[in-house]
């Protein structure tokens, strides 16, 4: 049943760029659309928003990795480890909680030390697996899709996004311990 | 009562929501240069401790604004890729055909943007890629659902209701399988990797009906401020429910 559903699923993420791909130029074709020229044209844009990005992501990125190459998320983690546990949430896993909301590569980074120190299929690092695909990089989201079209004010976009991440992690650890262990 | 809340929200909604981004980023980085210089002084005064922790922030601020440069390059191509579909796909009208199939869903959950904008075809095509987990395609597509959004925006520099939906929405999406999570497992041992699945999916979703209510609860409160040289706030935007016209 897993395996089918795990076969299933892969091979429709597997194909959909393709077949996308392929129904999108041949509707094109069809309805008259010059789709080589109509392409080219749009791909300009992306060109432009790429390089529109850059200075918000260096903002980011940098204040991120001073944080975390100051060691200031250990310290964290260290101070709030009993509340956490008492809310049902593996202290093991702060470091997730803290990073995945600001990078996206820093959570994997969390998620293989925790598998490293705990093994693979224990309660911290299935519990970090979870949470890191129950919430998102909400700071580079933000930073990205806003800089993209230059708004400065984000209004209460902030708390939407990151009080989500939070719910969607405590869910996650509430999830992993009641489904799996 | 009244008096705290109001209080409160003064400061949530008009001081903070404008200042929270410039906030953050001067907290964060002295926050980082204390920690180091705390973890590289004090010992010299006390004696003990290891140091080095000013020379690893050192390295890593370079290398962090190197990274953002070489991750926004990297993007051009998928992101060129990805917008030159979506300007065939609009051309043929697939995307209006898309937006209306789901026109009865959305236009509930974004009443400020017409069910026939294109802004509603690139939010669709955005959370059935973030479905999917397809990262490397949601991201051009969020992109382009924003840029249709500024158009709808009376306010240029300020954020609508509707982008900020979408960006909670886009955040906390749902996916369909973790594609990157279970790699990582498998390759580092996991005997059941993929069992997570399931619990994923179910607290996303929580994640994304908080985000949502918080959302709606939040967007009257925070005020539109009509941009530098542009006339007063309208009642649009500043309508506590969100459904005015």
């Amino acid at each position: 049943m897993m395996e089918t559903f795990r076969a299933a699923t892969s091979l429709v993420a597997d194909s959909a760029i393709p077949v996308v791909l392929a129904i999108v130029f041949a509707v094109g074709a069809w309805r008259g659309v010059k789709v080589y020229d109509t392409f080219v044209e749009g791909a300009k844009e992306g060109f432009d928003t790429a390089v529109r990005i850059i200075p918000y992501l260096v903002a980011v990125l940098v204040a991120v990795g001073m944080v975390r190459s100051a060691g200031l998320l250990d310290r964290v983690s260290q101070a709030l480890g009993p509340l956490l546990s008492w809310i049902g949430v593996p202290p093991e896993t702060l470091p997730m909680v803290l990073v995945r909301p600001m990078s996206g590569s820093g959570a994997d980074g969390v998620m293989v030390e925790l598998m490293k120190v705990h093994g693979p299929d224990s309660l911290p690092a299935t519990t970090a697996a979870v949470m890191s695909g129950a919430s998102d990089t909400t700071f580079y989201v933000l930073a990205v899709y806003f800089g993209s079209i230059g708004i400065e004010r984000i209004r209460h976009a902030l708390w939407a996004g990151l009080l989500g991440d939070l719910v969607g992690m405590l869910a996650a650890a509430w999830m992993t311990h009641a489904l799996l262990f | 009562m009244y008096g705290v809340s109001t209080i409160f929200w003064r400061r949530c909604t008009v001081g903070t929501s404008f200042m929270v981004v410039n906030r953050v980023f001067v907290a964060l980085v002295l926050a980082a240069v204390a920690t180091a210089a705390g973890s590289d002084f004090l010992p010299v005064v006390a004696g003990g401790g290891d140091g080095g922790a000013m020379k690893a922030v050192t390295q890593r601020t370079l290398e962090a604004a190197n990274d953002a440069a070489k991750l926004a390059l990297g993007l051009v191509g998928v992101l060129a890729l990805w917008t030159g579909v979506m300007r065939v796909a609009e051309q043929a009208g697939l995307v209006a055909l898309i937006a209306r199939v789901m026109r009865p869903l959305l236009v509930r959950v974004f009443p400020d943007v017409p069910a026939d904008h294109p802004a509603m075809g690139a939010i669709v095509m955005n959370m059935a890629a973030n479905l999917l987990g397809l990262g490397n395609a949601a991201t051009p597509l969020g992109l382009q659902a924003m840029k249709h959004l500024q158009t709808l925006n009376p306010h240029k520099k300020t954020a609508s209701n509707a982008m900020v939906l979408f960006l909670a929405l886009n955040t906390t999406h749902l996916t369909l399988i973790p594609a990157r999570t279970i790699a990582l497992r498998l390759e580092n041992g996991s005997t059941n990797a993929t069992n997570i699945v399931l619990p994923t999916l179910l607290a996303t979703a929580c994640g994304m009906a908080v985000a949502f209510m918080v959302t709606k609860l939040l967007e009257g409160r925070f005020k539109v401020m009509p941009d530098e040289g542009q006339p007063a706030a309208d009642a649009t935007v500043t309508d506590p429910k969100g459904v005015a016209p």
